[in-house]
C-alpha cells in the first residue's frame, strides 16, 4: 500500500518530538530508590604487575558504601568477560583468548583497565573513595604498537608471541599462480587508523535487585539488551537467565560500541545484588575514551596483479589486527569474516588470499566499530585499485569498470567465501560520475592550480555485506550465538497495533521505520502503530542491531509475523462473510472476498478476534497476536560508488572537500530521508577517519588523544554539503528485498577521501588520518 | 569538583580582601578554563571568587585612538565591536558561541593559555592591562606558560588597545580544540609594525624578526625568506615545532594580507 505514511515515504520520525525536546528517557535519566554511585579505580599504567590493593582509606572516606576489588567478584563465581566468535588458525588450532577478569586481578594491561570499584551514597563520594583507593604496580615495559607486537615483550603468560590468531582465507596457490602470470603488480602498505568510538551518550548502567523476587533488573545502553543478558547469566554467571532482565531505553548512539557486554556493567549488576541496593554508573567522557572499545587499527600489505590491460589476476593481502589487551565480545571475528570475506569488492578478481595475525597490546580492547572489518577491506582494496590504475595510466572508473562483476553474473561466488546475491555496480558509478561532473574536474583542477592550490578526485567502489547473518554459516564459522530476529504483531481489539522488536534503536528510527512496515502491510494508520524494543522482558531471545541488519533481519521478522495475522484474518473473514478462506483477499486495510462487494476492515476482523460472538473458535483460537523469527539465508550486500573531490593548501597542508557524492544500493528504501541521515552521519565517520580522527597511544601506552581537546571529531564545518544519491536492485532474499544502510557512508568514503588527496598530492600514499602536517610534510618530502 | 567556598563580592577591594584570607583562593571570571579543570579534579580551591558581581567591569568604550575593553566583558561583545575589526574578527574566532558568549578577555589573559587568541592582541596592539592595583604594558605580560606579570591576588580590570592604521589576525585552528595551533596578529602603526604571536611558543610573544622586515617593507613578500626560528615552538599531537614556525610564516604572509583587504 503506498500511502504517505508507508513503505517509500520520508515520514518524519517519530522519536524526534521527545528528543529535540530533551524528554527522552536515557539510563542516566533514570534514578532508583536508595540508589547509590559506583565509580572505578582505573589502571594509570598500560602494563604493570597489579600487587596489594589498600582499600582502607576508600572504605573510611565519608558516604563510601563498598569497595569490591577483583578478588571479590572471583570468589563470588563472577566469570571472565568472553568473546563470543571463536577464530581458528590457519593451522587449525584455536585462537588463543587470555582470562578477561570484569576487575583486574595480578596483572593491568592498558591504561584505563578497571581494578576496584567504590560504591558510594553519591557520585562525589564514590569518587572521593575511587581516589584513596591505593594499589601497588610495578610497571612493566609495554606493548604498543601492532606491527612490532609479535616480536615484543610477553603481555600474557598464555599467549606466546602476543598472538591470538594467524588466520587465513582463499586460495593461497592460486593467488600466487596468478601474481606469477601478472603483467603489472600494485604494492601498497596501509595503516588503518585507531579510531575512538564517541557516541553521544556515554556508556551507563543502573543495577538493581529485587531480593523479594530474587530477581536483577540491569538498565544498561545496549545495542542488544538479549545478547547482554546472555553473556551476563550464562557466562559471567550473575544471576539465572530468567532471574535477570535488561533494559535498553533510549540510547544515544553506540556505533557498535554499545554491543559489547563490558566490566562495568557487569560489577553494577553483581554489586546491587551483593549489597541489596541499586547501584548506579554513567560514564565520563574521559572514561569512555579510555576504555570503550576502539576502532579499526590495523597494518596491512597488499598486493593486486593485473593483466597488460588491467584485468585483476590476484589480490594478496597480509594484515596485522590490534586486538588490543583482551578480546571484547566479538573482535575477533571483525579482522576475519567481516574483513577477509569482503577483499574481492565489486570485482571479478579470480584469486585471493587473505591472511590476519591478530595481536594483542597493551592498549583498550578493539572491536567493531561502525562498518567493522568492512571498511579495513574497502580502504584495501580501493586504494590498490585506484593505484593500480594510475600506475597502469588508465582512467580509474574506466578500471574498476573493466573489473565490475556485471548483472548477469548474480548470484556470483567470489573466492573469500560470499555469494552476491545481486547488484549493479556500473549504475551507481555512472549515476556518481554525473553528479561529480567528471568530465569537468580538468578544468576545476586547472582553475585551482591557477589559485596556488592541488586539487585530486578519488573514487571508492564499495561493498558491504550487512544484514548479519545466516545463523548456520555464522555458527559454522566460530559465531557463538545464532543471528536471526524476532517480531511480533499485537492487533489490539480496537485495530491498533503494537509491536514488538528484537531489534534496538539507538539511533535508527525502528519507531518510525518499523511503523511505516506495518501501516504498509496491515492497512493500520501509522500513527495507531507503536514499536517496542530494547527489553528482554518484552520481546523474546533476539540478537539487537549492528551490521545494519535491524531493517533486512528485524524488519522482515516482522513481515513474517504481519503475514501470519493476515492469514488469520482472511480465517476470520471467511468465516464472517460466509466465503471461502481461498476467496478472500487483504488490500488497502480491508478484507474482501473476490469479485464481490462483501468485505471487513482491519479493525473490524480484529474486534471479532477478540469479542469472538460470530467467530470458529472451534477450529480457531481467539485472539489476532503473532510471533516470527527470521533466519536470513544470505547476507545482504549494499554497494555503491563515492566519489570525493579535495582541493589542498600546499602552503598549510590543509585539505578541504570540494565536493561528496554517494551513489548507494541499498535494495528497496522505507524511509527515503532516515535513509539519506544515517548515510550522512556514516560519511562524516569516514570523513573523520580519512582526515581527522586518531587514536594515539605514546610508547608508555598512555593515551594522547583521551579528549575532545586532542581527538579531533568530525564538525560540520569540516564536512561539504553531500550530494546522496540511489539506486536500487532489491536484495533477492528478504521479503523487503531491504539490504541496510547504516554502515555504508563509514565504509565507502575513507578510501574515497585518501584517494582524491593523494591524487592531488601526485603520490601513491599518505598516512591515514591526513591530517595538514602530515600532509605538508608529504608535499615537502615527497 | 572538590568542595569550596563560593564568594560573589560587590566591589574590587572585597574581591581582593576575599582572596588574602583565602587559604588557596581561585578568582571565576568567565570559568571557561575554571570550570572544566575544577570538574575533571584537576584544581581543588579552597574558595571560588566570582567576579560577576562586580559592576563596571564589562563593555567597550572608545576614546580617541583606544580602545578599552574591561575584564569582564565578554568574547561576544568584543566580536560586536566595530572600533578595531582586527580584534573584532579574533574574538569572534575564539572556542565556540557558548563560549563567547561566557568567556571574558580578562579571564583569558589572566589565564596566559599558549593557545589562546587574545594574547596575540594584547602584544601586537600596543595594550595596556590594568588592573585593580597598577597598568602593565601589554607586551611585557605575558612572561610563560601560564603565567603572566600579574602579582597573587591582582585582577584584571581592563584592557586598552592602540587602534592602528592597519591589522588584521590570521589563525591555524587546532582542529580538535580550536585554539590557535598558531595565531599571528599583525598591525601597521604608521611605519612600526608589531607582530604577535600565540600558539607557537609557551606563551604569546613579538615576532621582532618579522616586525624588523616588515617594518622595512609592509608586503606580503617580506616575509617570505625570513628563516623562523622555532627551537623553543610547541610540539603535540597535531603540530610539530617545526610545522609550527612555517605556518608562523604562512600565517604572518595571510595576515599582511588581510590589512589591506
Amino acid at each position: 500500500m503506498a500511502t504517505e505514511t508507508g513503505i517509500g515515504a520520508s515520514v518524519k520520525r517519530k522519536e524526534d518530538a521527545r528528543f529535540i525536546t530533551g524528554a527522552g528517557r536515557y539510563t542516566d535519566d533514570l534514578n532508583a530508590p536508595g540508589q547509590t554511585w559506583a565509580v572505578f579505580a582505573r589502571s594509570p599504567h598500560a602494563r604493570a604487575k597489579l600487587g596489594g590493593i589498600d582499600t582502607g582509606a576508600a572504605l573510611a572516606t565519608d558516604g563510601v558504601v563498598a569497595v569490591f576489588v577483583g578478588a571479590d567478584l572471583k570468589a563470588d563465581g563472577i566469570g571472565d568477560l568472553p568473546c563470543g566468535w571463536m577464530v581458528k588458525s590457519k593451522d587449525g588450532s584455536d585462537m588463543v583468548q587470555p582470562p578477561h577478569p570484569p576487575l583486574a586481578v595480578e596483572r593491568v594491561n592498558y591504561v584505563g583497565e578497571p581494578y576496584a570499584v567504590v560504591i558510594g551514597e553519591t557520585l562525589d563520594a564514590a569518587r572521593n573513595g575511587a581516589e584513596a583507593v591505593q594499589a601497588d604496580f610495578e610497571e612493566l615495559p609495554p606493548v604498543v604498537d601492532v606491527a612490532s607486537a609479535a616480536g615484543a615483550e610477553q603481555i600474557h603468560d598464555a599467549v606466546p608471541n602476543n598472538q591470538c590468531y594467524d588466520w587465513e582465507l582463499g586460495d593461497q596457490a592460486a593467488t600466487d599462480a596468478a601474481f606469477e602470470k601478472a603483467h603489472h603488480v600494485t604494492r601498497l602498505d596501509i595503516v588503518n587508523n585507531r579510531l575512538i568510538p564517541n557516541a553521544i551518550e556515554p556508556r551507563a548502567a543502573l543495577g538493581e535487585y529485587d531480593a523479594a523476587a530474587g530477581t536483577y533488573t540491569l538498565h544498561t545502553t545496549s545495542q542488544n539488551p538479549h545478547l547482554e543478558r546472555l553473556v551476563l547469566a550464562a557466562f559471567v554467571q550473575v544471576a539465572p537467565e530468567a532471574k535477570l532482565r535488561v533494559i535498553s531505553p533510549d540510547v544515544g548512539g553506540g556505533f557498535g560500541s554499545k554491543i559489547f557486554v563490558y566490566a562495568e556493567e557487569t560489577a553494577v549488576i553483581w554489586a546491587a545484588g551483593k549489597l541489596r541496593r541499586p547501584v548506579k554508573w554513567r560514564a565520563d567522557r574521559s572514561e569512555s575514551f579510555l576504555a570503550d572499545a576502539h576502532g579499526r587499527d590495523h597494518a596491512t600489505h597488499a598486493e593486486l596483479a593485473l593483466t597488460e590491460d588491467g584485468e585483476f589476476l590476484g589480490l594478496r593481502v597480509q594484515t596485522k589486527a590490534n586486538m588490543g589487551a583482551y578480546l571484547s565480545t566479538f573482535a575477533s571475528s571483525v579482522p576475519t569474516y567481516l574483513y577477509g570475506t569482503l577483499l574481492a569488492g565489486q570485482y571479478k578478481t579470480p584469486a585471493i588470499h587473505v591472511q590476519v595475525q591478530s595481536l594483542f597490546t597493551n592498549t583498550a580492547p578493539v572491536d567493531a566499530y561502525r562498518g567493522a572489518g568492512r571498511p579495513e577491506a574497502t580502504y584495501v582494496v580501493e586504494r590498490l585499485v585506484e593505484t593500480a590504475a594510475r600506475e597502469i595510466g588508465m582512467d580509474p572508473a574506466d578500471l574498476r569498470r573493466r573489473n565490475f562483476i556485471q548483472p548477469g553474473d548474480f548470484p556470483y561466488e567470489t573466492p573469500v567465501a560470499l555469494t552476491y546475491d545481486t547488484g549493479d555496480y556500473d549504475a551507481s558509478l555512472d549515476k556518481a560520475l554525473a553528479h561529480a561532473d567528471y568530465a569537468g574536474f580538468a578544468e576545476r583542477r586547472a582553475e585551482s592550480e591557477a589559485r596556488g592550490k592541488k586539487r585530486g578526485i578519488g573514487f571508492s567502489c564499495y561493498i558491504e555485506a550487512c544484514g548479519l547473518a545466516p545463523s548456520q554459516v555464522a555458527l559454522s564459522l566460530g559465531a557463538g550465538v545464532g543471528l536471526f530476529e524476532v517480531g511480533e504483531v499485537r492487533v489490539d481489539v480496537t485495530g491498533s497495533v503494537t509491536v514488538t522488536t528484537g531489534s534496538h534503536s539507538h539511533g535508527q528510527s525502528h519507531e518510525t521505520t518499523f511503523a511505516q512496515i506495518i501501516s504498509d502491510k496491515l492497512g493500520v494508520p501509522f500513527e495507531n502503530v507503536t514499536v517496542l524494543h530494547g527489553d528482554t522482558g518484552r520481546s523474546d531471545y533476539a540478537l539487537g542491531t549492528y551490521g545494519s541488519r535491524s531493517l533486512a533481519v528485524g524488519g522482515s521478522a516482522l513481515v513474517k509475523a504481519s503475514d501470519k495475522i493476515i492469514a488469520k484474518g482472511k480465517k476470520i473473514a471467511a468465516h464472517m462473510l460466509e466465503a471461502n478462506e481461498d476467496q478472500m483477499a487483504f488490500e488497502d486495510g480491508a478484507f474482501r472476498v473476490v469479485d464481490s462487494n462483501q468485505s471487513l476492515t482491519f479493525a473490524e476482523v480484529a474486534f471479532a478476534a477478540y469479542v469472538p460472538s460470530n467467530y470458529p473458535l472451534e477450529e480457531l483460537e481467539p485472539g489476532l497476536s503473532e510471533k516470527a523469527f527470521y533466519d536470513p539465508p544470505n547476507f545482504t550486500y549494499p554497494a555503491g560508488a563515492h566519489i570525493c573531490e579535495v582541493e589542498v593548501d600546499p602552503e598549510t597542508g590543509v585539505v578541504r572537500i570540494d565536493q561528496f557524492v554517494a551513489v548507494d544500493d541499498f535494495g528497496q528504501i522505507v524511509n527515503p530521508m532516515i535513509v539519506e541521515g544515517q548515510v550522512h552521519g556514516g560519511l562524516a565517520q569516514g570523513i573523520g577517519q580519512a582526515l581527522l580522527e586518531h587514536g594515539v597511544y605514546d610508547e608508555s601506552g598512555q593515551l594522547l588523544s583521551g579528549s575532545y581537546m586532542d581527538y579531533t571529531m568530525p564538525r560540520a564545518d569540516d564536512l561539504p554539503n553531500f550530494l546522496v544519491d540511489t539506486t536500487t536492485t532489491p536484495c533477492t532474499h528478504n521479503p523487503l528485498g531491504v539490504k541496510g544502510c547504516g554502515e555504508a557512508g563509514a565504509i565507502g568514503s575513507t578510501a574515497a577521501v585518501m584517494n582524491a588527496v593523494t591524487d592531488a598530492l601526485g603520490v601513491a600514499s599518505v598516512p591515514m588520518p591526513a591530517t595538514p602536517e602530515t600532509v605538508w610534510r608529504t608535499l615537502r618530502e615527497g | 569538583m572538590y568542595a569550596f567556598d563560593y564568594h560573589k563580592p560587590a566591589s574590587l577591594q572585597e574581591a581582593s580582601d576575599l582572596m588574602a584570607s583565602a587559604d588557596d583562593g581561585a578568582y571565576l571570571a568567565g570559568g571557561m578554563t575554571l570550570i572544566p579543570t575544577l570538574k575533571q579534579r584537576l584544581a581543588a580551591p579552597s574558595d571560588v571568587v566570582d567576579l560577576a558581581g562586580i559592576a563596571g567591569l564589562a563593555g567597550v568604550t572608545v576614546d580617541g585612538d583606544v580602545v578599552k575593553v574591561g575584564g569582564m566583558t565578554r568574547h561576544a561583545d568584543v566580536a560586536a565591536c566595530e572600533a578595531l575589526p582586527a580584534l573584532a574578527d579574533l574574538a569572534g574566532r575564539i572556542g565556540d558561541a557558548h563560549v563567547r558568549n561566557r568567556g571574558t578577555i580578562g579571564g583569558s589573559v589572566a589565564n596566559s593559555d599558549p593557545a589562546a587568541d587574545y594574547p596575540a592582541a594584547v602584544v601586537a596592539l600596543a595594550a595596556e592591562v590594568h588592573t585593580n592595583k597598577r597598568t602593565i604594558a601589554g607586551d611585557a605580560f605575558f612572561t610563560g606558560l601560564f603565567e603572566t606579570a600579574l602579582q597573587e591576588g591582582e585582577i584584571v580590570t581592563a584592557v586598552d588597545f592602540r587602534v592602528p592604521d592597519a591589522a588584521a589576525y590570521a589563525k591555524f585552528p587546532n582542529p580538535a580544540s580550536r585554539y590557535a595551533t598558531v595565531g599571528v596578529l599583525v598591525a601597521r602603526y604608521g611605519d612600526a609594525v608589531r607582530v604577535g604571536v600565540t600558539g607557537a611558543g609557551p606563551c604569546a610573544f613579538r615576532a621582532t624578526a618579522l616586525e624588523e622586515a616588515l617594518s622595512a617593507e609592509f608586503a606580503p613578500g617580506a616575509v617570505d625568506a625570513l628563516a623562523i626560528d622555532h627551537s623553543d615552538f610547541n610540539t603535540d599531537l597535531h603540530a610539530s615545532a617545526e610545522y609550527r614556525g612555517h605556518l608562523l610564516g604562512v600565517l604572518a604572509k595571510r595576515a599582511v594580507e588581510g590589512c589591506s583587504g
